[in-house]
C-alpha cells in the first residue's frame, strides 16, 4: 500500500492486505532471551554427549570439562527461559500438565529430566564422589541429549510463522548440527589435549547444518527472504562465515593453542548467530502479511472469473496518508 | 448445563454492520478489557488496527473504489474464532487455555504464566500478551455470560444483528440462507469464511459472512492449525537427534 491513490489495472503481483498489517500476532518472546535459551540448549545437548564418549574411551579430563560445561549450559538456558515468561514466578506451572500437543510442554520436561542428571554428572565428576551413579547420570543426560537439541526446532515449527513452520523438515537438523559445534568448539577450548574426538564432531555437525540451512532456505522459495534479509540475514550470514572459519581452525589449531581456542570461540558464536538469525527470521516473517496470505492464497482454487460478478469491479483504496 | 449442551459460537454479517463499534465498547466494558492505546492511524475509522490482548472485538474499515468512482465501504466485527481445532489450545504448556463445555475456547488467568507460545500459534493473529501484565489475552465469548445462558456482550450490544450468537449449528443453518438471499439480490460477492469443518481448523466457532477476499479483513484465506503436521515434526527431530548421536558416537571412533 502507499502508492497514492493510482488504481491497479493489472493482477496484483503482491498479496492483498489490510492497510499492510501483519495477519499473526508475532512471537512476544525476548531477545537475548530465547535466542540465548536455544543456543545454551544446543551446546548443553552437545556437551553431554562428548561427555558420555570421553567417559568411554577414558578421556577424564574432556568428560570432567564438558559434564561441567553441560552444567551450566542448561542452568543458563533454564534461567534464560524464566526470565522470558511474563510471569516468572509461575514458572513450574508448566509442569502442571504432561501435553503431547504442546512442544512447549515436552521441552519443560526434558529440561526437568536433563537438568538433574546432568547436574548430578558435573557434580559426582568434580568431587569424585559416587563413581557409578556419576557414570549413570552421564549415560541420563547423554540419552536426553538429542530430544534437548531438537525439541526447541519443533517449538519454533509448531507456530503459524510461515518462515518456521514451513521450516519445519530442516530445523532439527539446523538445531543439532548448530549445538553439536558449538558444543564441539567448547571442548576445544576447555580441554585442548584430548578435544581431537570433538574436532571430528566439530566438521561433520557443521556440515550437517550447513547442508540443512541450504536445504532449508531453497526449499522455503519467497519465505526464505526472512532468513537472508534485514536483521535475520546479518545474523545468518555472519552464522555462515564464522562456522567455516571455526571448523578450520580447531583443525589447524592442534599444536597451536591460541587458534584452536579462536576457533572454538568462533565454533559458539557461529551458533549463537544461526540462533538469533533464525530466531529474527521467524518475526520478520509473522511481521510480513504477505509471508501469510501469499502461500495461502495460492493453494486455494482461482475465484470465480469476473464474468460471474456483475457488480462494479472493487479497488482497494490505498491509505491515506 | 449438561454434556449435551450444544456448541454456541458466533455469526457475524458483515453485510449489516455499519462499523458503529458498540461491539468493541461492550466487550470492553463487560470484561474491563484495559486502554489498547490512543493511536490513531490513518486506516479510515479504525484505530484499533486489530485483535489483541486488549482488543477482544476489532470492527475493520476498508475503503474501496470502484473504477467509476463509486465508493464502497466495507465493515466487519472480528474476534476470535474459537477453532474446532485451536493452535493456542494445542500449545498451552500450562493447561491454562481450556475449552469449555460450551465449546468455546478460554484461557484460565490465574494459571497462564505467560510463556507466550499461544501467541504465534494462532492462525489468526488473535491472543497476545497484555503488556505489563505478561500474561495472554483473549475473547472468551463473555463465558461467564454464556454459561448463565445469556448472550456475549457485543452480540447484545449490535444493534443491526450483524453479531448474531446462539448454537454453532443454527448460526450454521442461518447463515447459509443469508447467503442465498445476498447472492438472489445480486451480491454475488457474498461468501462465507470459517464456517466449514473441513476448514485447516476443523471450522470455526466463530464465523463470518464476507464481502471480500479473507485477506482484505485481514483474515488468512486458508488458516491451518500449526499442530496438524506436529507428527511430522516429531519425527524430523527424533530422525535429526539420532543423526546427532551418531555423529558423537563417530567422532570417537579413531585415535587423538
Amino acid at each position: 500500500m502507499g502508492r497514492g491513490g493510482e488504481q491497479r489495472m493489472v493482477p496484483r503481483a503482491e498479496p492483498r492486505s489490510y492497510y499492510g498489517e501483519p495477519v499473526l500476532n508475532g512471537p512476544v518472546w525476548k531477545v537475548p532471551d530465547v535466542p540465548a535459551y536455544l543456543f545454551l540448549g544446543g551446546v548443553a545437548a552437545g556437551s553431554s554427549l562428548l561427555a558420555a564418549g570421553a567417559d568411554l574411551t577414558g578421556r577424564a579430563v574432556l568428560g570432567r570439562r564438558t559434564k561441567v560445561a553441560a552444567l551450566a549450559a542448561i542452568g543458563g538456558s533454564a534461567v534464560a527461559l524464566v526470565h522470558d515468561l511474563g510471569r516468572p514466578s509461575r514458572f513450574l506451572n508448566m509442569l502442571r500438565t504432561f501435553k503431547p500437543t504442546s512442544p512447549m510442554s515436552m521441552g519443560s520436561w526434558i529440561l526437568a529430566a536433563y537438568g538433574p542428571v546432568a547436574g548430578a554428572a558435573a557434580a559426582s565428576s568434580v568431587t569424585g564422589l559416587a563413581p557409578g551413579a556419576g557414570r549413570a547420570a552421564t549415560a541420563g543426560a547423554a540419552a536426553l541429549a538429542p530430544a534437548l537439541a531438537t525439541y526447541t526446532a519443533v517449538l519454533l515449527a509448531d507456530t503459524a510463522v510461515p518462515a518456521w513452520h514451513e521450516a519445519h523438515r530442516e530445523l532439527p537438523f539446523v538445531f543439532a548440527g548448530s549445538g553439536a559445534a558449538a558444543a564441539s568448539g567448547l571442548a576445544v577450548l576447555l580441554a585442548p589435549g584430548e578435544a581431537e574426538p570433538a574436532r571430528r564432531l566439530a566438521a561433520v555437525a557443521w556440515l550437517v547444518e550447513a547442508v540443512a540451512v541450504e536445504r532449508m532456505e531453497r526449499r522455503l522459495g519467497p519465505l526464505a527472504r526472512s532468513y537472508g534479509s534485514g536483521r535475520a540475514g546479518r545474523w545468518m550470514r555472519a552464522g555462515k562465515v564464522l562456522a567455516p572459519v571455526g571448523v578450520t581452525a580447531v583443525q589447524a589449531g592442534r599444536r597451536r593453542r591460541g587458534v584452536g581456542a579462536a576457533g572454538g570461540l568462533a565454533l559458539l558464536a557461529a551458533s549463537l548467530c544461526t540462533r538469533f538469525g533464525v530466531f529474527e527470521a521467524g518475526r520478520a516473517s509473522a511481521a510480513d502479511p504477505a509471508q501469510t496470505v501469499g502461500p495461502q492464497r495460492a493453494r486455494l482454487p482461482e475465484p470465480d472469473a469476473p464474468a460471474t460478478h456483475p457488480g462494479p469491479q472493487v479497488h482497494d483504496r490505498d491509505a491515506p496518508g | 448445563m449438561t454434556a449435551t449442551q450444544p456448541r454456541v459460537g458466533f455469526f457475524t454479517d458483515t453485510s449489516v454492520c455499519i462499523g458503529c463499534k458498540a461491539c468493541e465498547v461492550a466487550c470492553k466494558e463487560w470484561n474491563q478489557v484495559p486502554d489498547d492505546g490512543f493511536r490513531f492511524t490513518g486506516y479510515s475509522y479504525d484505530n484499533t488496527v486489530g485483535l489483541g490482548a486488549d482488543t477482544w472485538r476489532h470492527v475493520a474499515f476498508i475503503e474501496q473504489t470502484a473504477p467509476s468512482g463509486d465508493l464502497r465501504w466495507l465493515m466487519a466485527s472480528d474476534v476470535c474464532k474459537h477453532c474446532t481445532e485451536a493452535a493456542c489450545l494445542d500449545v498451552c504448556p500450562t493447561g491454562s487455555l481450556f475449552r469449555t463445555e460450551l465449546g468455546t475456547v478460554v484461557v484460565q488467568e490465574d494459571v497462564c504464566n505467560g510463556c507466550g507460545y499461544c501467541i504465534p500459534a494462532c492462525p489468526f493473529g488473535v491472543i497476545d500478551q497484555r503488556k505489563g501484565d505478561g500474561r495472554a489475552w483473549k475473547c472468551t465469548l463473555c463465558y461467564d455470560r454464556t454459561s448463565a445462558g445469556q448472550e456475549p456482550a457485543c452480540a447484545q450490544a449490535c444493534p443491526t444483528d450483524s453479531i448474531q450468537f446462539g448454537p454453532l449449528d443454527e448460526l450454521r443453518e442461518r447463515a447459509a440462507r443469508r447467503v442465498e438471499v445476498l447472492h438472489e439480490r445480486g451480491v454475488t460477492d457474498a461468501r462465507l469464511y470459517g464456517e466449514s469443518p473441513d476448514d485447516g481448523v476443523g471450522g470455526a466457532g466463530a464465523f463470518f459472512l464476507l464481502l471480500d477476499d479473507a485477506e482484505v479483513y485481514g483474515l488468512p484465506p486458508d488458516p491451518v492449525v500449526p499442530t496438524r503436521r506436529l507428527g511430522a515434526m516429531w519425527r524430523r527431530a527424533a530422525v535429526a537427534g539420532v543423526a546427532m548421536v551418531a555423529a558423537a558416537a563417530a567422532s570417537f571412533l579413531g585415535g587423538g
